[in-house]
C-alpha cells in the first residue's frame, strides 16, 4: 500500500506541542476474527512484515487492543475505513 | 467440501458440496439485504438518472447515527471510540461507501460460487473478496449467537437437539473455510 503508515513506536514527551502529538489506528480485540486473518490484514493493508503483523495481531488478542498505525488525521481515517472493510474493529484516536 | 488451496500466480481453488453452495449462498445473500446501501439513497433521487443517482450515491452523506441492530453495528463500527461527534461525522461520510464495498464483496462471492457447488477458482481479487464477505457473515453470526472467545466450550454445552446447536455448527464450518483461504493466500 502506499499510505505507509510511520513508525508506531513513537517517543513520546510531555512537552510536545499539541500539533506534534499523532493521530493514531487502534485495533480492538473481538472474538469473532480469526487471528490467522487479523495478521494477513494487518500484511496486506498495511505492507507489514510477516513478523510485525503477528506481533500486533498478539497485542490485539491477548492487551485487547494495539496501535498499528500512526501520522495524520486523514490517513487514520482512510486506514479505518480500510479496516471497517475487512470487519476489523478499528478506530481513530488523538494519541496523547 | 475440499479447503481452499493456493494455486500457482495468486488466488485459490476449492470444492463445495451442493449443500454447502447452498447454504453459504443463503447465508451472504441474507447479509446483502442487511446492509442494502439503498437504504442510505436521498429520496428525492430520480430513478432514471443514473448518473445523477450514482453521484448521489457517492457524495450525499449517510447518517450519522449507528445503526440499532447490534448485527449492523458491528458490520458497521464507530470510527471514534469516545467522541460522539467524531465518530457520528465519520459516518456520515464513510457509510454509504463501506456498504457498497461489503455489498460488493458479498457479490462478488455469489458469482464465484457455482450454483450446485462444486470446483471453484478464485483469482487473487476475488479471493479477497471472499476473506471480507465470509468474514462479515461469520461476524453477523457471531453476534446473533453472542460467541465469545470460548466458542468451542460455548458450542460444546449445547445439546445436539438445542436449535443454537446447528448455528453454531455453521459458523464453525464458515470459519474452517476462511481459515483455509487465509492460508492458502499467506
Amino acid at each position: 500500500m502506499s499510505a505507509a503508515p510511520a513508525e508506531v513506536d513513537l517517543p513520546r514527551s510531555a512537552d510536545k506541542p499539541v500539533s506534534d502529538r499523532p493521530w493514531v489506528t487502534i485495533v480492538w480485540n473481538d472474538p469473532v476474527n480469526l487471528m490467522s486473518y487479523v495478521t494477513y490484514v494487518f500484511q496486506h493493508v498495511f505492507g507489514y512484515p510477516k513478523k510485525k503483523a503477528t506481533k500486533l495481531m498478539l497485542d490485539v488478542h491477548h492487551k485487547g487492543r494495539a496501535v498499528v498505525a500512526a501520522g495524520a488525521r486523514e490517513a487514520m481515517e482512510h486506514n479505518v475505513e480500510i479496516l471497517h472493510g475487512y470487519g476489523l474493529w478499528a478506530t481513530v484516536r488523538h494519541d496523547k | 467440501m475440499e479447503p481452499f488451496r493456493s494455486v500457482r500466480g495468486g488466488g485459490a481453488r476449492a470444492s463445495l458440496a451442493p449443500a454447502e453452495a447452498s447454504l453459504l449462498r443463503n447465508l451472504v445473500g441474507q447479509i446483502m439485504e442487511l446492509i442494502d446501501p439503498l437504504d442510505t439513497e436521498p429520496k428525492d433521487s430520480d430513478p432514471d438518472d443514473t448518473l445523477a443517482a450514482l453521484e448521489a450515491m457517492l457524495h450525499e452523506p449517510g447518517s450519522a447515527e449507528a445503526p440499532e441492530d447490534p448485527v449492523l453495528a458491528r458490520l458497521l463500527p464507530d470510527g471514534y471510540r469516545d467522541d460522539p461527534e467524531a465518530a457520528g461525522e465519520f459516518r456520515k461520510y464513510t457509510e454509504p461507501a463501506l456498504r457498497s464495498a461489503k455489498q460488493q464483496a458479498a457479490r462478488q462471492l455469489l458469482d464465484t460460487l457455482p450454483e450446485t457447488g462444486g470446483r471453484i477458482q478464485l483469482t487473487a481479487e476475488q479471493a479477497l473478496a471472499w476473506l471480507k464477505a465470509l468474514n462479515d457473515v461469520r461476524l453477523a453470526l457471531g453476534v446473533r449467537l453472542g460467541v465469545t472467545e470460548e466458542f468451542e466450550e460455548q458450542w460444546g454445552r449445547l445439546k445436539p437437539n438445542d436449535p443454537q446447536w446447528t448455528a453454531y455448527e455453521v459458523y464453525a464450518w464458515l470459519g474452517a473455510v476462511q481459515e483455509s483461504l487465509v492460508q492458502a493466500l499467506s
